[in-house]
C-alpha cells in the first residue's frame, strides 16, 4: 500500500473484524444500488433522448414494482440491523474480569489511572490480550473516547459514568481521539493507546511511582470523609454495611430494585437523597462539591473492592475496617 | 386590437409598480419569493466563504492558518448559516412561496401579509445572528451542545440563539400558510390526487416545520437562560440533565433534516416528468412516501445518540425505525428512475442538475443506513463520515435540488432564459467538484479522523488536500449561476409562458405571472403531469 496514503484504518481489536465486515457488506450492498441507479439512469436517458424517442409512452405505475423496492430494502435493512445490532450488545457488555481503568477527562485532556494507583496523562497502556474496561466521567463539557483501531467510541460525561471495553490484538501504538467537540483545544485532546505484551506491561506497572492502590486510596478516603462513621462492617451502624453491595441488587425504600453499579455509587454519593435504602433514613449528607472527579472513582473503586473482598471469602465480620484486596 | 396589445409592455408583477417600499411592503408571494431569493443568496455566499477558509485551514496538517478559537467559530457560523438561514428557507421560502398558489390556481397564499411577516422575522433572525457573529462569534458548533454551551463556551452563545429562536417564527409561518393554503385555495377541479408532488412535498415539510420548529425554539431559549441565570436544566452540576438536551435538540432537528429535502424532491418530482414528457410512475407512491417521511422523521431523533450513553434497548428501538424512514425515500428514488423508463428525454440543465440529485441523494441516503447500523455507527459517529453523509443529502441532494428548480422556473420567476452552455457546464463542475470535496471524507471518516478538528494527524493529509481542491471545483460551479442569472436579467431571451412545454398551473399564465396570477380561477380537469395530452413540442428555446 502507499505509505502516505492509508485508506483503512488498522484493525487492533477482537471486534474489528466484526465491524469491518458488516461495513464491507454495507459498501457491496450501497455499491451495487448505486450503480443499479447510475446504470439504469444512464441507459435511459440514452435510450430514451428525444432524438430517436421521440414519443414517451405513458406508464401510470405498479404495485408489484412499488411492493418489490419497498419490501426487498427493507428485508435487507433487517439483516443489517440484526448484525449491528449484535455487535453493539457485544460493545455495550463488558466480560466478566476485565483489568478496569478509570478515565477522567476535561478540556483538554485525558487522565487515567489504574487498579495499581498508578496514573498516565494522554496514554494508556494495556496489555495485549486482556479485556479492559474504562470507567470513565468527565469534569466539565462532554469529551468522547475514540480509539479507531480498536472501532470503539463512547461518550464521556459530566455528572454520571460511562463504560466502554475493548480487548487488544496487537502491539502497537494507536491513535485516541476526544471525538465530541468541547471547546478552543477538541483537536489538541488527543493521546495513545499503546498496547504491549504482557512482560513489557508488567514492567512498566511495576516502574510507576504509585501511592497505594487505587481501592485503597479510596479506603482513606472513606475514612477521612467520615464515611466509615455510619457505614460499619456489621450492622449497627446507622448507614448499610457495604460489604457485597455492589453488583447486587438493593431493595429501596420505595419497593424499587436497583442494580448497585458505578453510577449508582457515585450518585449514592453526591446525591443520597435520589435513591434511598430500604430501611435506613435519608441522614446521609450529599458530598456533592467535596470529593474530586479522581476521589469519587477512588471512592467507587473501594466500594467495589469490599464486594469482591466478600466474594473471595476475605470479608473479616469485626466492625473494624477490613483491608483491601491487593491488585496483582 | 391584438396588435396593439402586444406593444404595450404587459403589467407583471415585477413592472406593477416600482421603488423600494413597494419590496419592502409587498404582500405579493411572489415579490417575497424574490425577497427570500436575494437575502439567503446572501447567506449562501458567506457560508461559503466560511467553508472556504475551514477547506484552506485544512490544507495542512497543523492547524496554522488560523487559531483553533477561530477555526471553531467558522465552521460553527458555517453550519448555523448555512442550516438556519439557507437551506431551511431556499426551496419552501422561494421556489415554494412563488410557486405554491400558482400551483394550485389561488391568487396568492391565504395569508398575505403573515407572508410579509415571515420575512422580516427571517431578517430579524439572520440580523440578530449575524450581530452575534461580527461582534464575536459563536463557537459552539451548530449543535449547541451542553454543558459546553451554557456553561464552558465563552462566545455569544445567547446572541445566536435567540437569532435561531427567531428565525424560527419565520419558518412555522411559511408552514402554516402552505398548510392552509393547499387545504383551502385549491381551484375547482384541483383534487389532492391532482395536486402537484410539488406541493405534497412542501406540504409534508410544512407540517414538520409547524410541529417541530417550536421545539427546537424552546431549546435553545432554555440554553440562553440557563447561561444567563443558570437555571439548571442541562448541567449536572446545577442539578440538569445534558442528554436532555440532546433529545431536545434531535426532536426537532432530525425532523429539520426533512425540511432540508422534502421540497427538493418535491422539485425533482416536477423536472424528471417534464424532461421525460411522462406522467409520473407511481403518483400516489411518491405523494404517500412524502408523507411517511414527515410522520416517521419524528420517531428516529435517538439516532444521533447512539454513543451518548441512552440505554442499549433505546438504542435498538432509534436504529430500526431509522430504516424505516429511509424506505419511503428509496420509494422515490425508484418511483423517479421508473419515470424516466420509456420517456422521451431531454438534457436540459434542469434535468442534468435532477440526475444530479438522484446520484448523490441515492448515495446519501445509502450511507443513512450505515449510520442507522449500530455498530458501524460507533465507529463512525462524530467522525467525517457523518460530514460525508449530510453533505450528500443537503448539498448533493438539496442545493442540487434548489438549483435545479431555480433553472427551471427561472423563465416563469424573471420571463427571461438563462444561457444553457453555460449553465450546463455549472451543473458538470457541480458534480464533479461535490464528489471530489465529499466523496474522500467517507474514506476519513472510517479512517477514524473525528470532525471539528483543526488539526489533524499526518496520515489523513492527502485526503484532505483532494477535499479542499474539490471545494475550488465546487466554488467555480456555485459562482457561475450567480453570474448568468444576474446577466440574464438583461441579456437573457424572452421566455414565453412555458419554454419547457410542461403542464402545471404555473405554466399557463404568463412569464413573469401577473400579480394576482390568473385573470379568471382556473377550473382544472386534468390530473398532474397529464403530458399525453399536451401538445408536442414546439420548441422555443434551448436544445
Ligand atoms: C450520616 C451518616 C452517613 C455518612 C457520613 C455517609 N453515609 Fe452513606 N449512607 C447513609 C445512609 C443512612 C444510607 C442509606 C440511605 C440512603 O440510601 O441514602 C447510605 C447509603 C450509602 C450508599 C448506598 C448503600 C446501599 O446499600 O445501597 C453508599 C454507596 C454510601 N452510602 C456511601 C457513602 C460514602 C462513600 C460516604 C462517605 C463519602 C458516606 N456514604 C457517608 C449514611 C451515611
Ligand atoms: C435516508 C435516510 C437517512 C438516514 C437513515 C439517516 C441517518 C442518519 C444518522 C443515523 C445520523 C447520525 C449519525 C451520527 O451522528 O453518528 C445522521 C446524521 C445526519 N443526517 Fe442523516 N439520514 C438520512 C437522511 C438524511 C437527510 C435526507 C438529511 C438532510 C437533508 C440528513 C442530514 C443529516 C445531518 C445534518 C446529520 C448530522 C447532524 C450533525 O451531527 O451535525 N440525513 N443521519
Ligand atoms: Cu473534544
Ligand atoms: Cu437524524
Amino acid at each position: 500500500m502507499w505509505k502516505n496514503l492509508p485508506l483503512f484504518p488498522e484493525r487492533a481489536s477482537a471486534l474489528a473484524w466484526q465491524v469491518d465486515g458488516l461495513y464491507f457488506l454495507l459498501i457491496a450492498v450501497s455499491a451495487f444500488f448505486t450503480l443499479l441507479i447510475f446504470a439504469l439512469i444512464f441507459v435511459f436517458a440514452v435510450k430514451y433522448r428525444r432524438s430517436v424517442h421521440p414519443h414517451a409512452v405513458q406508464i401510470e405505475g405498479s404495485l408489484p414494482l412499488e411492493l418489490a423496492w419497498t419490501l426487498i430494502p427493507l428485508g435487507i435493512c433487517m439483516i443489517f440491523f440484526a448484525w449491528g445490532s449484535l455487535i453493539y450488545f457485544q460493545e455495550a457488555r463488558p466480560p466478566k474480569g476485565a483489568m478496569e481503568v478509570y478515565a477522567v477527562a476535561k478540556q483538554w485532556m485525558w487522565k487515567f489511572e489504574y487498579e495499581n494507583g498508578q496514573r498516565d496523562i494522554n496514554q494508556l497502556h494495556v496489555p495485549v490480550g486482556r479485556d479492559v474496561k474504562l470507567i470513565m466521567s468527565s469534569q466539565d463539557a462532554i469529551h468522547s473516547f475514540f480509539v479507531p483501531a480498536f472501532r470503539i467510541k463512547m461518550d464521556v460525561l459530566p455528572g454520571r459514568f460511562t463504560t466502554t471495553w475493548f480487548r487488544p490484538t496487537k502491539v502497537g501504538t494507536y491513535h485516541l481521539f476526544c471525538s465530541q467537540y468541547c471547546g478552543t483545544d477538541h483537536s489538541g485532546m488527543i493521546g495513545q493507546v499503546i498496547v504491549m505484551e504482557p512482560a513489557a506491561y508488567q514492567a512498566w506497572m511495576s516502574g510507576g511511582a504509585s501511592s497505594g492502590t487505587l481501592a485503597s486510596n479510596g479506603q482513606q478516603l472513606f475514612q477521612q470523609l467520615g464515611c466509615a462513621t455510619c457505614h460499619r462492617f456489621d450492622t449497627q451502624g446507622r448507614g448499610p454495611n457495604l460489604t457485597g453491595v455492589f453488583g447486587k441488587p438493593v431493595l429501596l425504600e420505595d419497593g424499587r430494585t436497583v442494580i448497585a453499579d458505578e453510577n449508582y455509587i457515585r450518585e449514592s454519593i453526591l446525591i443520597p437523597g435520589a435513591k434511598i435504602v430500604s430501611g435506613f433514613k435519608p441522614i446521609m449528607p450529599t458530598f456533592q462539591g467535596q470529593v474530586s472527579e479522581e476521589n469519587l472513582m477512588a471512592l467507587v473503586a473501594y466500594v467495589k473492592s469490599l464486594a469482591q473482598a466478600q466474594q473471595k471469602g476475605a470479608a473479616s465480620d469485626n466492625s473494624s475496617v477490613p483491608d483491601t484486596p491487593n491488585s496483582q | 386590437m391584438a396588435t396593439a396589445v402586444q406593444t404595450v409592455e404587459r403589467e407583471n408583477y415585477l413592472n406593477s409598480n416600482y421603488g423600494i417600499k413597494s419590496w419592502l411592503l409587498t404582500t405579493d408571494h411572489k415579490r417575497i419569493a424574490i425577497l427570500y431569493l436575494i437575502s439567503i443568496t446572501a447567506m449562501f455566499w458567506l457560508g461559503g466563504f466560511f467553508a472556504m477558509m475551514i477547506r484552506l485551514e485544512l490544507l495542512t496538517p497543523a492547524g496554522d492558518l488560523i487559531s483553533s478559537d477561530t477555526y471553531n467559530k467558522l465552521f460553527t457560523m458555517h453550519g448555523i448559516i448555512m442550516v438556519f438561514f439557507f437551506l431551511i428557507p431556499s426551496v419552501p421560502a422561494v421556489l415554494g412561496n412563488f410557486l405554491v398558489p400558482l400551483m394550485v390556481g389561488a391568487k396568492d397564499l391565504a395569508f398575505p401579509r403573515v407572508n410579509l411577516l415571515s420575512w422580516y422575522l427571517y431578517m430579524a433572525g439572520a440580523i440578530t445572528a449575524l450581530v452575534a457573529m461580527v461582534t464575536g462569534g459563536v463557537d459552539t458548533g451548530w449543535t449547541f451542545y451542553t454543558p459546553f454551551s451554557t456553561t464552558y463556551s465563552n462566545t455569544h452563545v445567547i446572541g445566536a440563539a435567540i437569532g435561531i429562536f427567531i428565525a424560527g417564527f419565520s419558518s412555522i409561518l411559511t408552514g402554516l400558510n402552505f398548510i392552509v393554503t393547499i387545504h383551502r385555495m385549491r381551484a375547482p377541479g384541483m383534487t389532492w390526487r391532482r395536486l402537484p408532488l410539488f406541493c405534497w412535498a412542501n406540504y409534508a415539510a410544512a407540517i414538520i416545520m409547524v410541529l417541530g420548529t417550536p421545539v427546537i425554539a424552546i431549546t435553545l431559549l432554555l440554553v440562553a437562560l440557563e447561561r444567563a441565570f443558570h437555571i439548571g436544566v442541562f448541567n449536572p452540576q446545577l442539578g440538569g440533565d445534558p442528554l436532555l438536551f440532546q433529545h431536545l435538540f434531535w426532536f426537532y432537528s432530525h425532523p429539520a433534516v426533512y425540511i432540508m429535502i422534502l421540497p427538493g424532491m418535491g422539485v425533482i418530482s416536477e423536472i424528471v416528468t417534464c424532461f421525460s414528457r411522462k406522467r409520473v410512475f407511481g403518483y400516489e407512491f411518491i405523494a404517500l412516501a412524502s408523507i411517511a417521511i414527515a410522520v416517521l422523521g419524528f420517531l428516529v431523533w435517538a439516532h444521533h445518540m447512539f454513543v451518548a450513553g441512552i440505554s442499549v434497548y433505546a438504542a435498538l428501538v432509534f436504529s430500526l425505525l431509522s430504516y424505516l424512514v429511509a424506505i419511503p425515500s428509496a420509494v422515490k428514488v425508484f418511483n423517479w428512475t421508473a419515470t424516466m423508463y420509456k420517456g422521451s428525454i431531454r438534457y436540459n440543465t434542469p434535468m442534468l442538475y435532477a440526475f444530479g440529485f438522484i446520484g448523490l441523494f441515492t448515495v446519501g441516503g445509502l450511507t443513512g443506513i450505515f449510520l442507522a447500523t449500530l455498530g458501524i455507527d460507533v465507529q463512525v459517529h462524530d467522525t467525517y463520515f457523518v460530514v460525508a453523509h449530510f453533505h450528500y443529502v443537503m448539498v448533493g441532494g438539496m442545493v442540487m435540488a434548489y438549483m435545479a428548480g431555480l433553472h427551471f422556473w427561472w423563465p416563469k420567476i424573471t420571463g427571461r432564459m438563462y444561457p444553457e452552455a453555460w449553465a450546463k457546464l455549472s451543473a458538470l463542475l457541480v458534480f464533479v467538484g461535490f464528489n471530489t470535496t465529499f466523496f474522500p471524507q467517507f474514506i476519513l471518516g472510517y479512517m477514524g479522523l473525528p470532525r471539528r478538528y483543526h488539526a489533524y494527524p499526518p496520515e489523513f493529509q492527502v485526503l484532505n488536500v483532494l477535499s479542499t481542491a474539490g471545494a475550488s471545483i465546487l466554488a467555480v460551479g456555485y459562482v457561475l449561476p450567480m453570474i448568468y442569472f444576474v446577466w440574464s436579467l438583461r441579456y437573457g431571451k424572452e421566455a414565453g409562458p412555458n419554454p419547457w412545454n410542461a403542464v402545471g398551473l404555473e405554466w399557463m399564465v404568463p412569464s413573469p405571472p401577473p400579480t394576482h396570477n390568473f385573470d379568471e380561477t382556473p377550473v382544472v380537469t386534468w390530473e398532474a403531469y397529464d403530458y399525453e395530452h399536451q401538445p408536442q413540442e414546439e420548441v422555443t428555446v434551448g436544445h
